[in-house]
């Protein structure tokens, strides 16, 4: 026997540490659960840190309202299986309640205003760490972003000040009424995501596979017609075979012609596809500091 | 298409590097991103995009890495920044760091857990005091191998004797280092000399690019496999019908191997049982190494609770309350001798002080001063430590896990300092 892990064991093993470090740091961690597949991975690796016992965690969604009903539809599926505690934070909720107002015009999106539901949410339920399934080769602020992120009362990132993380001593210490993001797969590319997906043999939403949906071209990516969403009589609509590679926002989430439609395919293609994942995202268009704008917010 | 299939047999390096704007870093590490396709379109289009609005004539790839926007706006790396590429055989972490001296304490963070450090030197200038100082760090730290590219050989016309002059320097200081494995590879990043592909214009130089030793640089001995010892997390307990009386020791390796049936023993009690089973999520396992985290039984009902220490009986760590650190203060709040900090070691957490400097290091000449006590950010010094309770500890040297600490300061709850044992 060969005393050496492989590369997804050793991500393995430091996210199982991270997880197990939040448990024993604070006092009221959760998951932040989108219904993508880096939260479901981050949720898998929870159930793996603690087995047998049952995730000592809730999974928190903040909801848009404008989900795509295949991810609802697994979410409650997971939840179900795992026993673990739901806890929704509705963005229609902060809408109807003024806390934030609709952005309109034809970009409109709520990407922007899950920031106020989410620090409304953690304040509500006295969240002391969130953990999420962000991951550092995703975006360029998000490369400096550290395991332990600290939020100040405001829920607000300092990128500049930030906590050093070195060996595998993580410091969680806090005052009263300021959190922690937490990203125990910040190490982790989308492709060890895939590989480690297939190799566990983890279940995912039908919308990462290759299906056939009514779409429209937008920005650069193919966008899928629904509820919310405001067609340019220009836009024509289409029926085209694809997939999504992250799942956000169903109106600013665009997705990739593919004919994946098994995880050995979906790694393939990712092996030979020459732009990000989040190339398909129009949230993070707005400008080149888009992500590290709404992080020091309090953006996931 | 390769990786998708040898995928599970590949391992994890991870590197560091420093370096200061000019002298070739951005453009190394653009290179090893580019040649192994981890630069995306959108990514490249981007950086294409602000190279042009900052008026360039090529494409700065410094850009890529620099994340932040004042990083972007003063064009130097402030932060650590993490990146991340594969090929068939690796997968590689990039720990790249700023190199001017008032980010010491970000290189020592970027050191901290790599295998590798990349030492670059700029062929024209040679072995200057950056030089000495990134490697005092890199052997300060105990980062197993330094890989030293000799860059910019297209603009000494791929001189050998300008390379060999420059590997003799090194070598002549490389002497005082801690570090076993040291290598030297001419290179031009910006040409890709040596650096993915094999150069043409160096037919004198007969090793292996750098690509090359970054794929098969010998890692399997980098992790302590002899000294045992698990430090504790959390305690699983299921209160399920099922587990009702499952107690599950949940931590992750810090060095050596256990197996079951194995006998061992609980620090700080001092209490002895044997392994009954191991568990990686619901899977059983008969033996765990480091780094993996695992959680394991024993077969007597032992009291065992986070911050202690399973080793083995005939191999134990040394309780003490008093040692020696090699330490690197992080905070403008400079070191208080009658301050009390916070400690944390593996998974404990006492109050220490530091008591006594021992000496300062002039990181600059790499000498010792004896006189100066004034400790402030980036300092490097040594100094002796005394904590409220008995720490079990190794020396940083054998193991830089469970040899290694923070200081933590009680006010602000910011990590202030870090130091390794003696």
């Amino acid at each position: 026997m060969k005393y050496l892990l492989s590369h997804l064991q050793e991500l393995e093993a430091e996210a199982i540490f991270v997880i197990r470090e939040v448990y024993a740091q604070f006092q009221n961690p959760a998951i932040l659960f989108s219904g993508g597949k880096d939260s479901i991975l981050v949720t898998h690796l929870a159930k793996k840190a603690f087995w047998p016992a049952k995730i000592p965690f809730p999974l928190v969604h903040i909801d848009t309202g404008h989900n795509f009903p295949e991810t609802i539809q697994y979410r409650d599926n997971l939840v179900k299986e795992l026993g673990v505690k739901l806890i929704v934070g509705s963005v229609q909720e902060s809408i109807d309640n003024g806390r934030v107002q609709e952005e309109t015009g034809l970009n409109a999106s709520r990407n922007a205003l899950q920031t106020t539901t989410l620090l409304d949410t953690i304040e509500k339920y006295r969240f002391d760490a969130a953990m999420g399934g962000a991951r550092r080769d995703e975006e360029k602020a998000r490369a400096k972003e550290r395991f332990f992120s600290h939020r100040d009362d405001f829920g607000q990132w300092n990128p500049k000040n930030q906590r050093p993380e070195l060996w595998n001593l993580f410091n969680g210490r806090k005052n009263m009424g300021e959190h922690f993001r937490v990203f125990p797969i910040s190490n982790w590319t989308e492709m060890d995501v895939w590989q480690y997906i297939l190799a566990e043999n983890i279940s995912l939403p039908s919308l990462y596979f290759a299906h056939d949906r009514v779409v429209f071209w937008r920005n650069d990516t193919w966008i899928s017609n629904g509820p919310f969403v405001n067609l340019k009589p220009t836009e024509i609509l289409i029926t085209k075979r694809i997939r999504y590679r992250t799942c956000g926002d169903m109106p600013i989430t665009g997705a990739v012609e593919s004919e994946a439609d098994t995880l050995e395919k979906i790694i393939q293609e990712v092996a030979t596809t020459r732009t990000t994942e989040r190339g398909s995202r129009a949230d993070d268009k707005r400008s080149e500091t888009a992500m590290e704008d709404r992080k020091k917010q309090g953006y996931f | 298409m390769e990786q998708s299939n040898n995928y599970l047999d590949m391992e994890l390096l991870r590197f560091t590097t420093a370096g200061s704007v000019d002298d070739g870093k951005s453009t190394l590490i653009g290179r090893l991103l580019y040649d192994s396709k981890a630069i995306f379109e959108d990514q490249l289009e981007q950086v294409k995009g602000s190279s042009e609005r900052k008026g360039l004539d090529h494409i700065d790839l410094s850009l890529l890495t620099d994340g932040l926007k004042d990083e972007r706006e003063q064009g130097i790396t402030i932060d650590v920044a993490y990146r991340y590429f594969a090929t068939p055989k690796r997968k590689f972490i990039i720990a790249d760091t700023p190199g001017h001296i008032q980010y010491t304490r970000n290189m020592v963070t970027g050191a901290s857990t790599a295998n590798v450090a990349l030492i670059l030197i700029d062929a024209r200038k040679g072995v200057i005091e950056q030089t000495y100082r990134h490697s005092y760090i890199a052997s300060l730290l105990q980062i197993p191998h330094i890989i030293v590219c000799i860059n910019k050989m297209d603009l000494v016309s791929f001189s050998e004797e300008v390379y060999q002059n420059i590997v003799k320097v090194y070598e002549e200081f490389a002497s005082k280092l801690e570090v076993k494995d040291i290598r030297f590879i001419p290179i031009s990043a910006l040409k890709g000399d040596n650096v993915v592909n094999r150069s043409n214009n160096m037919d004198w130089y007969q090793g292996a690019t750098l690509m090359h030793n970054l794929e098969t640089i010998h890692i399997g001995s980098d992790e302590n496999h002899t000294d045992a010892r698990f430090p504790i997390q959390t305690v699983i307990r299921p209160h399920s019908d099922a587990y009702h009386d499952f107690r599950g020791y949940a931590g992750r390796i810090d060095g050596g191997i256990f197996r079951v049936g194995e006998e061992i023993v609980v620090l700080p009690s001092g209490k002895r049982s044997t392994i009954k089973e191991i568990f990686l999520g619901d899977r059983s396992l008969i033996e765990c190494f480091a780094p993996m985290s695992v959680s394991m039984t024993l077969n007597d009902d032992i009291d065992i609770s986070r911050g202690n220490i399973i080793a083995k009986v005939n191999n134990q760590p040394e309780p003490s309350k008093e040692f020696e650190i090699a330490a690197c203060w992080f905070h403008d709040k400079p070191l208080n001798p009658n301050t009390k900090y916070i400690i944390r070691q593996g998974t404990s957490e006492v109050f220490g002080k530091i008591e006594e400097i021992i000496y300062k290091m002039e990181i600059t000449t790499l000498t010792r001063n004896l006189e100066d006590k004034f400790i402030g950010i980036n300092d490097i010094f040594k100094a002796k430590i005394r904590v409220s309770q008995d720490l079990f500890v190794d020396s940083y040297h054998r193991n830089r896990k469970t040899g290694s600490l923070i200081v933590i300061d009680q006010t602000t709850n910011e990590t202030i300092a870090v130091g390794m044992i003696s």
